[in-house]
C-alpha cells in the first residue's frame, strides 16, 4: 500500500480537476467564451500521451542496450497507452474545432482540414500506429522486439517535430502559431490563461499522466504474468 | 465475508431509504442542485464518471496482484 500513494494522488487531483475545471471562474474570450475549459482535458491528453512516449521511448533504447524482453514488454504497453490517449486528445480536438474553428464567417471546412496541427498529429498517430502493424508481421519474438525498438526510437524522433515544430514554422489556427498572434508557447499569460486556470491546469496534467501510467504499469503486469516462461531472470 | 457483504448491503438499503424521505422534504441542501442552470448536476456526473474510472482500475489492480502472489 506504501506503493501506492500516487494512485490515490491521482485520484485527488482529477476530482480536483472535474470539480474545480468546472466551476472556477475563466475569462471570456470571443468565440472560444466557457469551452476554454476543455484546456483541462483536450491539452492533457496529449501531454500525458507525450509523457507516455518519452517513456517508451527509454525502454526501447534500455531493450537495445541489455536485449532483455522485459524492456520490450514496457517499451510496446507505454506506446500503446500512449497511442490511445492521442486518439483521444485528437478526437475532442475535432470536437472543440467544430465550435470554435468553424464559427468564424472567414473560416469553412477546407480551411481546418488544411490545418498543420491536425496534419502533423495525425502523422504522429499513424507513426505509431505502423510500429503496432510492423510488431504484428513478426513471428520471432527476439527480432520482433530488436526491430520494433529501432522503429519505436525513430518514431520517437518525429513526434515532436509534427506535433510541435512544424505546426509552429506556418501559419495555424491552433493557439501557439506565428499567425494566430496568441504568442509562443500556447500557454500565454497575459491573454489565453490566467493564474486561476494555472491552479487547476497543472494538477489537471500531473492526475492524467499519472492515470495514464496506471492503466500501462496494469497493462504492463498483466502481460508479465501471461508471458512468465518467456522472461527468464 | 459473505456475512459482511450482507450487513453492508442492508446499511446502504437503509441510507437509500432515507434519502427518498430527504428527497420529499425539499431540504435547503437539496438546493444547490437547482441552482446555477444546474451545472452542479454536470459537475457531480462527470465526478461519478471519473470515480468510477478509478474503482475499476483498482479492482483491476487488484486482480493482477493477486495472480502475482499466486505465481
Amino acid at each position: 500500500m506504501k506503493k501506492n500513494w500516487w494512485k490515490i494522488l491521482s485520484f485527488i487531483l482529477l476530482a480536483y480537476t472535474v470539480i474545480a475545471g468546472f466551476l472556477i471562474k475563466v475569462p471570456d474570450l470571443p468565440i472560444i467564451h466557457q469551452s476554454i475549459r476543455n484546456l483541462y482535458y483536450h491539452v492533457c491528453m496529449w501531454m500525458a500521451m507525450m509523457t507516455m512516449f518519452i517513456i517508451s521511448c527509454v525502454y526501447s533504447i534500455m531493450y537495445l542496450r541489455s536485449s532483455k524482453y522485459r524492456n520490450d514488454i514496457f517499451a510496446v504497453n507505454y506506446a500503446a497507452v500512449g497511442t490511445f490517449l492521442g486518439i483521444l486528445g485528437y478526437t475532442t480536438g475535432a470536437l472543440w474545432a467544430n465550435y470554435t474553428w468553424l464559427t468564424d464567417q472567414s473560416q469553412s471546412l477546407g480551411s481546418v482540414l488544411k490545418e498543420p496541427k491536425l496534419i502533423g498529429a495525425a502523422i504522429a498517430l499513424l507513426i505509431y500506429g505502423a510500429y503496432f502493424v510492423l510488431r504484428g508481421s513478426f513471428t520471432d519474438l527476439d527480432k520482433r522486439a530488436r526491430v520494433s525498438a529501432v522503429y519505436n526510437i525513430f518514431a520517437f524522433a518525429m513526434l515532436f517535430p509534427s506535433i510541435w515544430i512544424i505546426p509552429r514554422m506556418v501559419g495555424s489556427l491552433h493557439p501557439g502559431a506565428p499567425g494566430s498572434d496568441s504568442g509562443n508557447p500556447a500557454l500565454n499569460a497575459q491573454k489565453d490563461l490566467d493564474s486561476a486556470m494555472r491552479l487547476v491546469f497543472y494538477p489537471a496534467v500531473i492526475g492524467w499522466t499519472l492515470l495514464s501510467v496506471w492503466i500501462a504499469t496494469l497493462k504492463i503486469r498483466y502481460q508479465l504474468i501471461k508471458d512468465k516462461s518467456l522472461i527468464n531472470e | 465475508m459473505n456475512k459482511l457483504f450482507k450487513h453492508l448491503s442492508v446499511f446502504i438499503g437503509a441510507l437509500l431509504i432515507s434519502m427518498s424521505s430527504f428527497a420529499q422534504q425539499k431540504e435547503d441542501s437539496l438546493e444547490l442542485m437547482r441552482s446555477n442552470g444546474k451545472l452542479y448536476v454536470v459537475v457531480a456526473s462527470c465526478f461519478i464518471i471519473v470515480a468510477g474510472l478509478f474503482l475499476y482500475a483498482f479492482l483491476i489492480d487488484r486482480k493482477i496482484s493477486k495472480l502475482e502472489k499466486e505465481n
